[in-house]
C-alpha cells in the first residue's frame, strides 16, 4: 500500500490501513520536510502564539510510525504513477511498486490573479514553512493587507490585529464568506473584525500591485455593483467548506478613484486549487479535484483519492459531487479510504463539518450551507443564534453558528447526527430553545 | 492511596450529561451516564487541553467542543485523530446524593 501526500488525510489513512488489519508494507511518501502536522492552526495559534507555542502538533505520537511499521518517505515527491507496472515512481527517480494507491495530494494556495504580483512580497499560507515566514512579518505596527475574506484571510486578519498590525481585508464579494456560511454568521464576524480595528473592504476588486520604497502599492477598482466595461472570470473562493464553486464572473470597475493603499506585507487567501498534477499525468478522470467514486476510487480501480484534491459524489446531498476542503473530510475520508483500499466497499456520507476561530469567535457548520431551501433559527437565551437549514422535503441539510468560545458546539453536533439520520424535525421544536435539541433525536430513527 | 473529595449533588448532573469541577487548581469533569452511574476525568482534552465539559455526551462518549475528538469517559479511550491520547480517569463513589471523586 502506497499512500501519496502526508497530510491529514494520507497519514491518518495510513495508520488506519494497519489499524484495520493490512500486514504488507505500507509507504507514505510526502513532499514536506517536517514531520506530519496539523494544518489549521498555521492560521491561528502559529502566528498569534507566544515563542514556544508556535509547533502545529504533530499527526501522531512518538515512536508511532515504527510501532505502526509505516515507512514515511519526506521530502520526496511522486512525480509519476506507472499504473501498468503498479508503481509510484519519486523525483529522484525511485520507484516502489503498489497495489493500492492512495492519492491524498490536498490543495495548494491559490495564486492571485493581477496585474504586478511579479512585484514579489505577497505570501500565502498553505504549509508551516510559510507559516513561519509570515509570522515574522506581523510585527506591532505593520500594515498588512490581506486579500480575499474567507476563512484564511480572516483567521490572518484576526491574527494579525491580535499582533498589533494595521490590518487591512479586500474582498471582491459584497460580503465576507460569501456563500460558504449562512448572511447572518457572515455579518456578525464581520462586526467582530470591524470592531478589532480591522478595516474590512468588500466588493472592492484589485487592480493592479506594485512595489514601492519597500512598500507594496494596491491599486483598487470600485465597488462591485458598479457597472464596468469588461467581464473578467475570477475564481470564486470557497475557504475551506462546501463545495468548491464555479469561476465566478464579475464586472471589473471602471478605473479607480481611491489611492492606492499601501502594505509592508501583503497575504493573499484567496482559496485553494486542488492538488491533481500527478492524477492528470496519469491520466485518471479530473472533475474539480481527482474525479472519485463514492467509494472514493479514480478510474482506476487500484487506485484511490481523498482528502482536498478529490471531488466525490455525496449520498445526502443527492449525490451531488462535492470537493471540501475541511479538516474533519481529510480525516474521515482518510479513515474511511484505508478501509475501502482493502476491499471494504463503503460508499462514504460522513456529514461535513468545519469550523473556524477568530478573536474570541468560533464559528462551526454542519452539513452544507448552500443546499437548503429555507432557514429556521434557534434564539438561545445565551445571545447565541443557532440556524438550521430545511430542504424542499423538510430534511436538515444544514447547522451553522458563531459564538464565544466553545458554546455552540453541543448545538451543532446534535445537528450533525440528525444531518446524517435524514431526519426531517418539526420546526416547532426546533426553534423553540425550551426543547433540548436532544430530545429530536429520539424522534429521528438512526 | 485516594482522596476522596465532593464535588457535587447527583441531581447536579442531568442524566447523560457532563459538568465541570475544580479543586486546587485542576480541572475535573464528571459525568452521569444514561444508566445514572457516575465518572469522573480530567478536565481538559488532550488534544489541546479544550475544556470537555462544553461537550456533547452521549452514551459512554464525551466529545470535545473544539475539534470533536471523542473518548470513552468510562475508561479515558481516546477514539483516534484528533485525540492520540487517552484520558486520565478518577475512581468515583456515591453517597447519600453526593458525588465523591478519588483523586491522588
Ligand atoms: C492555514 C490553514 C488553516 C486551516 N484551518 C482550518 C480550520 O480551521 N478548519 C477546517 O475545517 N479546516 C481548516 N483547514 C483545512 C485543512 O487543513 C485541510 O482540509 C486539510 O489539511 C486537508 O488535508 P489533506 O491531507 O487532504 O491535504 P493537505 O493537508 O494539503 O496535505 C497534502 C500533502 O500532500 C503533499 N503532496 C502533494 N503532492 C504530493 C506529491 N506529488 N508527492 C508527495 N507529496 C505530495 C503536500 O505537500 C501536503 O503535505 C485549514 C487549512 C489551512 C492551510
Ligand atoms: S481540543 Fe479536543 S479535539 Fe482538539
Amino acid at each position: 500500500m502506497v499512500v501519496v501526500g502526508a497530510g491529514e488525510c494520507g497519514t491518518r489513512a495510513a495508520f488506519e490501513l494497519r489499524e484495520a488489519g493490512w500486514n504488507g508494507p505500507i509507504t507514505l511518501v510526502g513532499a514536506e520536510h517536517s514531520r506530519p502536522y496539523e494544518r489549521p492552526p498555521l492560521s491561528k495559534y502559529v502566528l498569534t502564539g507566544s515563542e514556544g507555542n508556535v509547533e502545529p502538533p504533530a499527526l501522531y505520537e512518538d515512536g508511532a510510525l515504527r510501532d505502526a511499521g509505516i515507512e514515511y518517505v519526506a521530502a520526496a515527491t511522486v512525480t509519476g504513477v506507472d499504473r501498468e507496472g503498479h508503481e509510484a515512481v519519486l523525483a529522484d527517480g525511485r520507484r516502489i511498486p503498489y497495489e493500492r494507491l492512495l492519492l491524498a495530494t490536498g490543495a495548494s494556495a491559490r495564486r492571485l490573479p493581477v496585474a504586478g504580483i511579479e512585484a514579489g512580497g505577497v505570501h500565502y499560507l498553505r504549509s508551516r514553512a510559510d507559516a513561519i515566514v509570515l509570522r515574522d512579518r506581523l510585527r506591532p505596527g505593520a500594515r498588512i493587507g490581506v486579500i480575499g475574506a474567507g476563512f484564511i484571510g480572516l483567521e490572518v486578519a484576526a491574527a494579525a490585529a491580535a499582533r498589533g498590525c494595521a490590518v487591512t481585508v479586500i474582498e471582491a464579494a459584497p460580503r465576507p464568506m460569501s456563500r460558504a456560511v449562512p448572511a447572518a454568521i457572515a455579518t456578525a464576524v464581520a462586526d467582530r473584525h470591524r470592531q478589532a480595528g480591522v478595516d474590512l473592504r468588500c466588493g472592492l476588486a484589485m487592480e493592479r500591485l506594485t512595489r514601492q520604497d519597500g512598500a507594496l502599492l494596491l491599486e483598487l477598482g470600485a465597488p462591485r455593483e458598479a457597472p464596468g466595461p469588461a467581464v473578467q472570470r475570477l475564481p470564486h473562493r470557497r475557504g475551506w467548506s462546501g463545495p468548491a464553486a464555479e469561476p465566478h464572473t464579475y464586472t471589473v470597475p471602471r478605473p479607480s478613484e481611491a489611492l492606492p493603499l499601501a502594505f509592508d506585507t501583503v497575504v493573499a487567501g484567496v482559496g485553494a486549487v486542488p492538488e491533481t498534477a500527478l492524477a492528470e499525468k496519469a491520466g485518471l478522470a479530473i472533475d474539480n479535484g481527482v474525479r472519485v467514486d463514492d467509494r472514493l476510487i479514480t478510474s482506476d480501480p487500484d487506485i484511490f483519492a481523498a482528502g482536498d484534491c478529490c471531488s466525490f459524489p455525496h449520498p445526502l446531498y443527492g449525490g451531488r459531487r462535492i470537493r471540501l476542503e475541511a479538516w474533519r473530510n481529510a480525516q474521515d475520508q482518510g479513515r474511511a479510504v484505508a478501509r475501502n483500499m482493502l476491499g471494504d466497499g463503503r460508499p462514504f456520507a460522513a456529514v461535513p463539518w468545519f469550523w473556524s476561530d477568530q478573536f474570541d469567535l468560533t464559528l462551526q457548520i454542519a452539513g452544507l450551507p448552500d443546499a437548503a431551501a429555507r432557514e429556521v433559527v434557534r434564539d438561545r437565551p445565551d445571545g447565541v443564534t443557532i440556524r438550521f437549514g430545511l430542504g424542499d422535503d423538510g430534511r436538515l441539510l444544514y447547522a451553522a453558528a458563531v459564538g464565544t468560545g466553545n458554546a455552540v458546539a453541543k448545538d451543532i453536533s446534535l445537528a450533525e447526527i440528525l444531518i446524517a439520520r435524514r431526519a426531517v424535525p418539526d420546526p416547532a421544536p426546533l426553534t423553540d430553545p425550551a426543547v433540548p435539541l436532544k430530545t429530536l433525536l429520539r424522534q429521528a430513527p438512526s | 492511596m485516594s482522596t476522596w473529595i465532593a464535588a457535587c449533588q447527583t441531581d447536579d448532573i442531568d442524566p447523560e450529561d457532563v459538568i465541570p469541577f475544580q479543586h486546587e487548581g485542576v480541572g475535573y469533569a464528571i459525568y452521569r451516564s444514561p444508566e445514572d452511574d457516575f465518572y469522573a476525568t480530567a478536565g481538559h482534552c488532550t488534544h489541546e487541553r479544550m475544556l470537555l465539559c462544553d461537550g456533547l455526551v452521549m452514551d459512554n462518549t464525551i466529545e470535545c467542543p473544539k475539534h470533536n475528538g471523542r473518548f470513552d469517559y468510562t475508561t479515558g479511550r481516546a477514539d483516534g485523530a484528533p485525540v492520540l491520547v487517552d484520558l486520565p480517569t478518577y475512581p468515583v463513589r456515591v453517597e447519600d446524593g453526593t458525588v465523591f471523586i478519588g483523586i491522588g
